[in-house]
Parts: structure tokens; sequence; C-alpha cells
């Protein structure tokens, strides 16, 4: 392998590494505050791309940058309608009703899509900006690989001073660490969990325009398999801390393109990496990378 | 048992066998499939009861298991010459080529190879937990397909296999059906369902018993293998065709959502709800096909039916959590006096 087709799938895997790490963040927020498998996560990102795609149908192509930030906020309240709707009224349920119920959602959206927007598979609209070709040396790179990193770093940087630093960002990480006691502080738990949903939801958004600007093809199911691998890299990282769901979708991306960059023969079994991986991590080190250890009240 | 209810139990099989016979000369082919259909979600219904209701480990991998047994029993079944014909891009393995089963040491032999999976499966995950197990076994399905999907020489890869002998008829299927219910009463009712039920309720408390919890739970998970893995043979069998995109998550979900309605632990609720849901799964057909009333015409959209059964299944979690039976039986004491189901351990919510 030369330099050259080495890099080319380094940037590949840091592209497709960006794009899980910034999916898995939402996982990750989820369940740090509810312990909930959002099962519904990559359902959401899936409305968030045909939102975008019949946007940028209406306004025509140059008014992409009205579309995209439109099926942002549209996914950002659609994230808090699905929490209203499926998970409030089960808030004091045992987990494995909830966790049955983010299937069910999961499954009521995907077959809700394949009603209204039809089968069959729909081309995303890619706005020239993001088709440019870019040359460095011998290594050609289209330039939505290069937009991807730089858009999840800033959300990235973003995220994590409004989590550390704003008020509202405290509150979240009081009713992650106890539910009652930051009731009793006066904190309105339902908000703090609905603006979660959203502000994860909003992360898939962005995730998914960015996923069909890479992968421009739409269909009713794309959001299973890459909310399954984005699960995985969430908990492959340390479920409940974003820095390690940023790591393990790294990790993801990258040894998902260098394996079949690398040994071309296991092209076939590219889907299988995340779970061989997440099976491993969870045998090996339940609590993930960067998690923490729980200790079993009892 | 008291001896009158064993002989109440008997005359209740050998009327049901005589329906059966009754619909066997009544019923075309295509309801003949429905009813064989309900035999099969029967044992599948009732095989994920088993691990998730009864012992309470949140499992998404049945699937898996059903390909599993699915192939195992295919592939045995096939005669050489359609082996030859299905094995075109690369020619099948030599151990399997000549091979050409019965069905009945088939379907046993698809059972256990299943079973085999779950234990070798099992062993590992089962340390594990709630949504953490979830999603450990549903990565161990996706990972059966993706290897089934890849492994040519052995399993046709993404062809498929196609003119499996179609040996699944209402006996076999509704003969399988009836063994896995009383296998699963007696199970239940026996010192082993006890043990289950235990874990279900409190692990720790159920350790500090001296149930040997990791047992325990390898036991109802490689039971659960081996009846999917029956399940998923029985219905190769059926359709006559199988490829491993047939085996997706789609699939659990189905299953899952027969033992949700029925009441997650409950025997009876199982059985009824697999019966109802494959008869409305068919019925509800008429949701995706334009109807003509004559006067007016009411244009179907195709996929409807799953809307239905999605919001259906929604409607149950948010406001009927218990399901049809929650976790209460049948009994003939009901049956005659009317006294109100036998009451079970209701679950502890916590």
């Amino acid at each position: 392998m030369t330099f050259q087709v080495f890099m080319q799938h380094l940037a590949n895997g840091i592209s497709l590494g960006s794009l899980y790490a910034l999916i898995a963040i939402g996982y990750t927020m989820v369940y740090g505050i509810l312990r909930l498998i959002n099962f519904a996560h990559g359902d959401i990102f899936m409305i968030a791309t045909y939102v975008a795609f019949y946007g940028v149908m209406l306004l025509g192509m140059q008014l992409w940058w009205i579309a995209f930030p439109a099926a942002i906020i549209f996914t950002y309240f659609f994230g808090r309608l699905v929490e209203r709707a499926a998970y409030r009224p089960l808030r004091n349920s045992p987990r494995i009703s909830v966790l049955i119920s983010a299937i069910g959602v999961s499954f009521l959206i995907e077959n809700l899509a394949i009603v209204i927007f039809g089968g069959r598979p729909k081309a995303f609209p890619i706005p020239s900006i993001f088709n440019k070709i870019i040359q460095i040396g011998d290594v050609s790179i289209v330039s939505i690989t290069f937009f991807i990193p730089v858009i999840t770093l800033t959300l990235l940087v973003g995220l994590v001073y409004f989590i550390n630093q704003t008020k509202t960002g405290m509150a979240m990480r009081a009713v992650s660490k106890d539910y009652e006691a930051a009731r009793l502080m006066a904190i309105d738990v339902d908000k703090i969990i609905s603006l979660t949903f959203g502000i994860g939801s909003v992360l898939a958004a962005v995730g998914g325009i960015m996923w069909g600007l890479k992968f421009p093809q739409l269909v009713p199911l794309m959001g299973l398999m890459p909310g399954l691998k984005c699960f995985i890299a969430a908990v492959v990282g340390g479920i409940g801390d974003i820095r390690g769901a940023v790591l393990g979708g790294f990790i993801l991306g990258l040894g998902e393109i260098m394996l079949v960059a690398f040994l071309p023969a296991l092209t076939g079994y590219r889907d299988a990496f995340a779970f061989v991986l997440l099976i491993v991590i969870l045998l090996i080190k339940p609590t993930g990378l960067m998690g923490q250890k729980l200790t079993e009240k009892v | 048992m008291k001896k009158g209810r064993l002989v109440l139990n008997i005359i209740a099989i050998a009327l049901f066998i005589g329906l059966l016979f009754l619909f066997r000369m009544t019923f075309d082919s295509y309801k003949m499939k429905i009813l064989n259909l309900c035999g099969i979600y029967i044992i599948l219904g009732l095989s994920l009861n088993l691990i998730n209701g009864f012992t309470g480990l949140f499992s998404l991998g049945h699937a898996g298991f059903m390909a599993v047994g699915a192939y195992t029993a295919g592939l045995l079944t096939m005669s050489p010459a359609m082996k030859e014909m299905n094995f075109f891009m690369k020619p099948i393995v030599p151990f399997l080529a000549e091979v050409e089963w019965p069905f009945f040491p088939a379907l046993l032999m698809a059972g256990v190879i299943s079973a085999l999976m779950g234990f070798l499966i099992g062993s590992p995950v089962l340390k594990l937990k709630d949504d953490y197990l979830a999603i450990a076994t549903l990565g161990f399905s996706e990972i059966i397909r993706v290897i089934f999907t890849n492994t040519q020489s052995l399993t046709n890869g993404a062809l498929g296999l196609k003119g499996l002998p179609i040996y699944t008829n209402i006996w076999w299927s509704w003969g399988a059906a009836i063994f896995t219910i009383l296998f699963m009463v007696f199970l239940i009712k026996g010192s082993y369902g006890k043990a289950l039920k235990a874990i279900r309720e409190d692990e720790i408390a159920a350790e500090a018993m001296g149930i040997n919890l990791f047992k325990h739970k390898v036991m109802s998970f490689t039971m659960g293998a081996f009846f999917a893995g029956i399940g998923g043979a029985l219905l190769g069998n059926l359709l006559g065709t199988i490829d491993p995109n047939m085996f997706r998550f789609v699939l659990t979900f189905n299953i899952l959502l027969i033992v949700v309605l029925g009441g997650i632990g409950s025997i009876t609720g199982t059985v009824i709800s697999a019966v109802v849901v494959t008869v409305a799964m068919e019925a509800l057909r008429v949701l995706d096909e334009t109807v003509n009333l004559g006067f007016v015409t009411i244009q179907g959209i195709p996929g409807m039916r799953m809307v239905i059964f999605s919001i259906l299944l929604m409607i149950v979690i948010l406001f009927y959590q218990q399901g049809l039976m929650g976790t209460k039986e049948f009994t003939w004491d009901w049956f005659f006096n009317g006294k109100g189901f036998r009451k079970t351990l209701k679950k502890e919510v916590k």
C-alpha cells in the first residue's frame, strides 16, 4: 500500500469516525441521564435526513443553507416529541418496559417513514461546496471529508462548554448523577430530560445531513445500522461519558475503514466488526474504555 | 397435577387434534399455511418468553438462533441434486454434499446446534445485565447473519437456499407447539421454574437463597435457543426458501411483539397472542391493498399494516403494561368455576 492510498484511507476513516462520534454523543447523553438505550436515535437521524431532502426539494438547491438548519430545528422538536410520547409516561416503570417502548417507537417511526416517504431509495442533493475535489500532493479528497471533522469538532467544543459552564449544563450533570436529589434542588427534571433529548436529536440531525452528503442514498431503514454502530461506539468508549463517545466513534470509524483497507478479504465482514468489538469490550471492560466503575446497590 | 386434571388435559388435546383434522379437510392451502405459522410462532414466542419473561434476561438474539436452526435443517434435508443446483457460485463443503436426512433427526439436530450456539454465546454474555445484554445478544444475532452472508460454500451466502423440501405440515408444527407448551408448563411448575422466576424477581435475593445464578441463566438461554432453532427449522421447511436477510432484527421484533402483547411471563398469553398476531398479520393485509366497495374505492397504502402493529404495540406498552394475561395462566378451576385466573407472583415494580 502506497503512502497516498494510506492517507486517503486515513482521511476517510477520520471523517467516518467523526460522524459516528457525533451520533454516539446523542446516545451517551440520553443514557447518562435516563439509563436508557434510545433505540429511536437512529430513526431520528433518518427523519432529519429526509426532512433536509424535502427542504432542498422545496426551496431549491441554492437555498440549502436555509433547508439544512430548518431540518435541524425540526429534528430538535421531533426528538422532544418522541421523549414526551414514548418515554415520559414510563418514567417509573421497570427498565425492561422502557426498553421495549424504545424498540417499539423506533419501529413505529420506521414504518411511518416507509408509508410517508416510500420505500424507494432517494438521492440526497449535494450542494457544490461539499462536492469539490481537493488535491493535496497526490491525495485527492472530496471537500465533505474535511467538513465533517471540522463541524464535529466545533459542535463538540460548544457542547462541552455548554455542559461544563452553563447553569442548564450543571442541571444536566446533576440529573445524571442523582435524579431525586436534583429534583429536591428545584431542578425541573422533566424539562432537563426533554432538553437533553432535543440536543441529542440536533447532533443526530447534523450527523444525518452530513451522512447524506457523504453517502447520498436515502432509505427509510438507513438509520438502523448507523444507529446500532454509534451505540456500540458509545459503549466502547464508556457510556455516559462524552469524551468516551468521541473516542469510541473514532476507533470504530478508523477500524472499519482500515479493516477493509488492509484485509480486503474480510470486506464482507465489515458490519460484523463493530459487533465483535462491542462483545470484546463488554467482556474485558464492561464499563467501556473511559467509563467509571459502577457499584451495585442492594 | 390431580388425576381429574390430567384426564381433562388429555381430552382437551384430543379435541384439539380433532379440530386440526377438521381444519385440514376444510381449509385451502393459504389458510393451512397460516395455521402452520401459528404453531411455529407459538414455539418461537414461548422460547423467547422463557428467556425474557420467566428468567428476566432481556435477549434480542432470537433471529440468530432461528437462522442457525433453519440453515441446519435446510442443509440436512435438501437432496444432493438440489444442493448442486443451489451452490453454483462455489461448490458446497464436501461433508454436507451427499447428506440427506429425514425431517425428524434434522429437526432435532437444528435444535441441538442452535442450543450449542446458545450455550457458547450465553456463557460469556450472560454476565452482562439489562440493556447491555440486549445489545450484546442483538450483536451476536447480527454477527451470525453476516457470517451466513459470507460463507459461500457452507450457506450459499446472500443467495440463500432454494428448494428446501416442504416437510412442515400441521402435524409437525402443531405437534412441536404442543410439545413446547407441555415442556414449558412442566418446567415452570417445577423447581427449575421457581428458581428462574426467583432470578427474575431479585437476583441478589435468589443468589442468597442458594440458586446458582449463572447456571440457571445459561440453562434458560440454551433451552430458549433450542426451541428457537426448532422454530426456525420448521419455518425454513415450511417456506421452502431461506436467505440471511430473512433473519434480520425485524423478525426478533415480531416475536417480541407476541410476547409483550400476551403478557411477559405467561404461557397462556403467549399462545393466544401468537395465534392472534399471526392471523391478524395476514388479515390486515387488506390495509395494504386497494378495496373496492362498489360505490367507493379505498386506496390502500402499502406498509400501513406494520404501522398499525407498531401503534398497537406502543399502546400496549404505554397503557396496558401487563399485556393480555400479565403473569396469569389458564387453569381448569377458572374454566369450571370462573373463580378468576390463578394468581402468580406479580412482578415487582421498582
